[in-house]
Parts: structure tokens; sequence; C-alpha cells
């Protein structure tokens, strides 16, 4: 039960707002990180802890990409294919990660270790060709940092190439 | 570098700044909202900001001070403030620099707005994929409610301000102020019927007001300096201010780039940028965000104002200016720009929701050589019949790709049905999936 596990951070999000269902995607959320994706009882939980009906639950976490509802790999990549980065490679990038990983879009490796998803736009186009895993970004890939990046992730579970706070292009040293 | 003063990204330009509080006091941070509350009356706030002519740098380019205006004057009950930082129009990378960067700006030019509209909560809903950039706010928020600018009696004022920050979950659609307000409502985010605005029936059927993160970020410097000396940057009267144009695609040195507004294309690509990232020429750009339509070479000297652009047949909009090369193909681009907005239709009307996957189905067939020279009235018939017939605004953006490229590289269209025509390859296509 969530509510056992994170009462204290479910009440704290609980009191943010004046109408309970504006919680309903912060929990979403902490059901998330828990399992690694939604479960159906996790779902019921939320549903009956802010007074909604199942259904209502199902029709908001079916409207947002960001959800699983199925388990996914314990590192979840997504490559950016839209326009600002596929002009700058991104296509490249994904053929990339299906010959190092053997496997496509939607598709998780045998280990359990990596999951590929190829999405729109992740508001990094002027450091393109870039990729999401969990929560952190990675830019200006090149075959080589992705090659580090997967080594530090099968060896450590993070990696130091991760973006930190962005800015782009850095101040010239003077 | 810059050879403009620097506004919003000032600060993070010096060596060293981190963004906490301490350094943003150090810079004056803050002042703003001491010389503010207390001393100006929030009418006259709002009076200063439509003075200095700020317009919104979400997009829509509506003027602040006056969107803040159409608020009830006599209600009473809760107000809102949603501070839009859902940054997802594909070539648009700048909020995610002004909140990682430098968020106490960010935070104070929420104040302001706060005390301005007479608001006690804001909620700041930032897009799901930014972590990093939540946590950095959250923190910041933490600091800012620890040294009072932020929470119960703000500087001992009698003025009452809460900041949350609110994850969204990955829909470009929430961009949309009112889909934004369903969003964080809990619900699915689809765009409501206007009017009734916002304004008068907001979040929560409440008065709101939901504002863009750039927009908000400059609130501290226009009290500080004054609506004068705002509304004399850039091209005044009516774009006045800077703007941070985020450049991407083919040029040398892509990134953000705070300009005052009016500067032509080619000194924003040529001089800033770099120029393009090799010897092959520039054959087109996007002037403001995969929204926008394209341009050609011909429109590099159009100042990069909402007036000019607009005038050049496209619109300045979040400010995101992607370059292409010589040698990419315009089929392609407008195919993947489509592709997009396919993925993002939210589905609740159906010119948009229907016509986006008759459009993307077209264009693959025309891009994959199966076209045939009808699919060309067939786009423009189904963009004519998408644009201007939805609830919000994503109907004409969804079409702006295709309208665009087919007014001004059209013979590329033409080029892959000859050789379909020529290669007799015309197949049935299978049914485009989302």
């Amino acid at each position: 039960m969530l509510k056992d596990k994170y009462g204290k951070e479910i009440e704290d999000i609980l009191s943010r707002y004046p109408v309970t269902r504006s919680a309903l995607i912060p929990l979403l959320y902490v059901a998330q990180r828990d399992q690694g994706y939604v479960t159906e009882s996790a779902m019921q939980e939320i549903a009956h802890l802010l007074r909604l009906t199942p259904p209502q639950v199902y029709e908001t976490i079916t409207f947002y990409t960001m959800f699983n509802l199925k388990p996914v790999g314990k590192f979840h990549i997504q490559v950016c294919k839209s326009l600002m980065c596929a002009l700058v490679g991104s296509d490249t990038v994904i053929e990339w990660i299906k010959t190092k990983l053997g496997i496509g879009p939607g598709e998780s490796t045998a280990d359990g270790l990596f999951s590929l998803s190829v999405v729109e736009c992740l508001a990094a186009c002027g450091t393109g060709p870039m990729m999401q895993i969990n929560e952190d970004y990675y830019e200006q890939l090149t075959e080589n940092k992705l090659d580090r990046i997967l080594t530090d992730l099968r060896s450590t579970g993070t990696s130091p190439l991760k973006s930190g706070p962005f800015m782009w292009p850095e101040p010239v040293k003077t | 570098m810059p050879k403009n003063e620097l506004i919003l990204l000032k600060n993070m330009m010096q060596p060293g700044y981190t963004g906490s509080l301490a350094d943003y006091e150090k810079t004056g941070g803050y002042q703003a909202l001491r010389n503010t509350l207390g001393k100006i009356a929030p009418a006259d706030v709002t009076a200063i900001v439509r003075k200095s002519g700020l317009r919104g740098r979400g997009g829509a380019g509506f003027p602040t001070g006056v969107k803040w205006g159409f608020l009830p004057k006599d209600y009473q009950g809760p107000r809102y403030l949603c501070c839009n930082a859902d940054e997802s129009e594909p070539g648009t990378f700048k909020d995610r620099q002004l909140m990682e960067r430098d968020p106490h700006q960010v935070l104070e030019g929420i104040v302001l707005a706060c005390y301005a509209i007479g608001s006690e909560t804001a909620y700041i809903y930032i897009r799901g994929e930014m972590v990093l950039g939540s946590k950095i706010l959250e923190h910041a928020i933490g600091e800012a409610r620890a040294a009072g600018y932020i929470g119960k009696n703000v500087l001992g004022s009698g003025l009452n301000v809460d900041v949350w920050v609110h994850r969204g979950a990955g829909a470009y659609i929430c961009g949309e102020e009112t889909a934004l307000l369903e969003s964080l409502e809990g619900k699915r985010g689809l765009p409501r019927i206007k009017p009734p605005f916002p304004a008068t029936h907001g979040l929560y059927n409440k008065p709101t007001v939901v504002n863009n993160v750039e927009t908000l970020a400059n609130l501290p410097h226009i009290v500080n300096r004054g609506p004068e000396w705002f509304a004399a940057i850039g091209s005044p009267p009516k774009s006045t201010g800077t703007r941070v144009f985020c450049v991407s695609g083919h040029v040398k040195r892509p990134g953000n780039y705070e300009v005052p507004m009016g500067m032509t294309v080619r000194e924003l690509v040529y001089e800033y940028a770099g120029g393009m990232r090799s010897d092959k020429p520039l054959k087109a750009f996007i002037p403001g965000g995969a929204s926008a339509p394209f341009l050609t070479p011909a429109h590099l000297d159009v100042k990069l104002d909402f007036e000019h652009v607009a005038a050049a047949g496209s619109m300045l909009g979040s400010g995101g200016v992607t370059v292409m090369e010589e040698g990419t193909s315009m089929v392609w681009a407008a195919l993947r720009l489509m592709e997009f907005f396919y993925h993002e239709s939210c589905g609740k009307c159906s010119p948009c929701r229907e016509g986006s996957s008759w459009l993307v189905q077209t264009m693959r067939r025309i891009f994959a050589k199966r076209g045939r020279m009808e699919d060309l009235e067939t786009l423009l018939d189904l963009c004519k019949n998408i644009a201007g017939r939805t609830v919000c605004a994503f109907g004409d953006a969804e079409v702006a790709p295709i309208q665009s490229t087919l007014k001004h590289w059209r013979h590329e269209y033409v080029e892959l049905i000859n050789q379909a025509e020529a290669a007799n390859l015309i197949k049935p296509e299978p049914v485009a999936r989302r």
C-alpha cells in the first residue's frame, strides 16, 4: 500500500491543492517511482485516496505518455526524434542503440536492464542529438559518449556524463 | 561576445554564479520585491507592466499587463497564478535554462505577479521530463521561503504567497493555457472552449492568470529599472524588450542567445550562432518553433519582432529558430514535424484528430515515393479544413509546416511524385499508427 509507505509525502502533496483531484498526477508519480510502472492496485488505491472512480484515474493516466502501464527496463532510454534533433543525427543514435543493445523501439533487453523508446521533443534542441535515461538528460551524443554512458550505467547505475543545470552556449572565458 | 546588454541571462553568464539565493541577492535580487511591497499599489504594478509593453513570451505574444487587467476587480475569493513552464514546442529550450540556472529570478517575478493580481497561490506547471529543473525550483522555493520572500506575510507586508511546483507528464498540448489548467486539475489535458477566458473562469473556475517563465522573469527588471527603460529596448512600440532566442539545427554554435527584439535573422544566425556549420548555404529556417511556418533565405533580413515576422508570413511564437542547410529535404522536414503533431494531437476536435492522421499518411506516401499528383491538392484541402476549425491553436500550428513548404518548395514534392509515377510504384499505404 502506497499510503503506508509514503504517508507523509502523500499528505504533503494533498496539502498543496484546494481540490484533491489535482493531486492525481503527483500521486501517480509516487506509484511509478515505487514499482517502475503504475500497477492496477496502485491506481485503485489512488482513486480511493482522492475519492475518484477508477475510470477517472485510468482516463487521466492514459492521456500522458510519461506513465508506464507495463514494466520497463531498469534504464528507460528515450531518444528524441523530432525535427531539430533529426537534423543533427538522432536517427543515427537510434541505430547505434539498436545495434549495441539488440533492441528496437518499444523493446527491452532480455536481462531487463534497458528499454528503448523513441519520443518527441524533450526541449534540448540546441544540444542534440539527445536522450533521456530515467530522470537524466544526456546531450550532444556521439558514438563514444553513448558507449561510455551504457558502460557506466551497467557498472555503477549512473553516469557522470548526464547533464547538469542547463546552459548553452557556455559563457566565453575572458 | 554578447554585443548587447543582457537582462535575463546576465546573472548566469557571470563566472561562478550558481543560482543560489545568496548569489541572486548579491546581484540585487529581490530588490524589486522589497521596493514594491507596501510601496506601490498592486494596480500600479499592473500599470507599470502595461506601460512597459511586455508581451507574453510563450508563443501568442499577448500583452501581459492587459491580460492581468482582465481579472475581475471586485471578485471575492481565491485567484491563481500559473507559471507556464511546460516548454515543449520543438525548437525551444530557453525556459529550461532560465529555471535551472537562475530560478530566483523566475520566483521573484512570480511573487511580483501574485502581488499585482491579488493571488495567494501560484503553481509552476513544469514539463514532466525536466526532473532536474523541478528539483532546482523546489530547492529555490525552500530557500526563498526560509528567507521570507515566499510564504505567510512576505517581508512583513501582510502579503501571503505560496508557490508550488507541479510536474506535467509528457503532453505537448498542456502548454496551451486552458489545457494546462485542465491538467493541473488532474484531468486529461484537453483545451477548453473560450470564452469564458481563464481571467474569469480559470483554475477551479476561479480567476486565473497563466504566464510563461520568460515573461515572469522580466518582471523584476521592469519594476527595478522602470517601464520607460524596458519600452525603449527592442523594436518599439509593439515589440519591446529582449528575447531569448533558441537557435538549433545546422549552425556552428546552437544555443540560447538573448538579443533585443528587432534583430534580423541574418545577424542572429551568422553573428551570434556562428553561421552555418559547413560550407552548405542556408536553405530554410523556422523563426518561432515548430508551429511557425518555414521561411526562405529571402527572409533573412526580416526583423525578429512580432510584427515583422507576421508580415513575412510566419510568427515569432516561442522564439525557437531552427536553421536548415542546403540538401535538407523539405518534404522530410515537414513530415517530421507532422509526425510530432500527429503524436501530440489531444483528440478533442475531429478536424485535428482525424486530419493529422490523414496528413501524416499522405506525407509518408509522398516521401516514400508512392505519391500521386492529386495528393498535393488533398494536402491543401485538408489543411484548409483543419486550420481555424479547432478549439485551440494547435490546428493552425499543425498545418503550418505543410502549407509553408508547399508554398516555397512545391517542386520538391512534385519531384518525388514524378519519381513515383516513373517507377510506377504506387501501392496502398498501410494505416498509420500512433
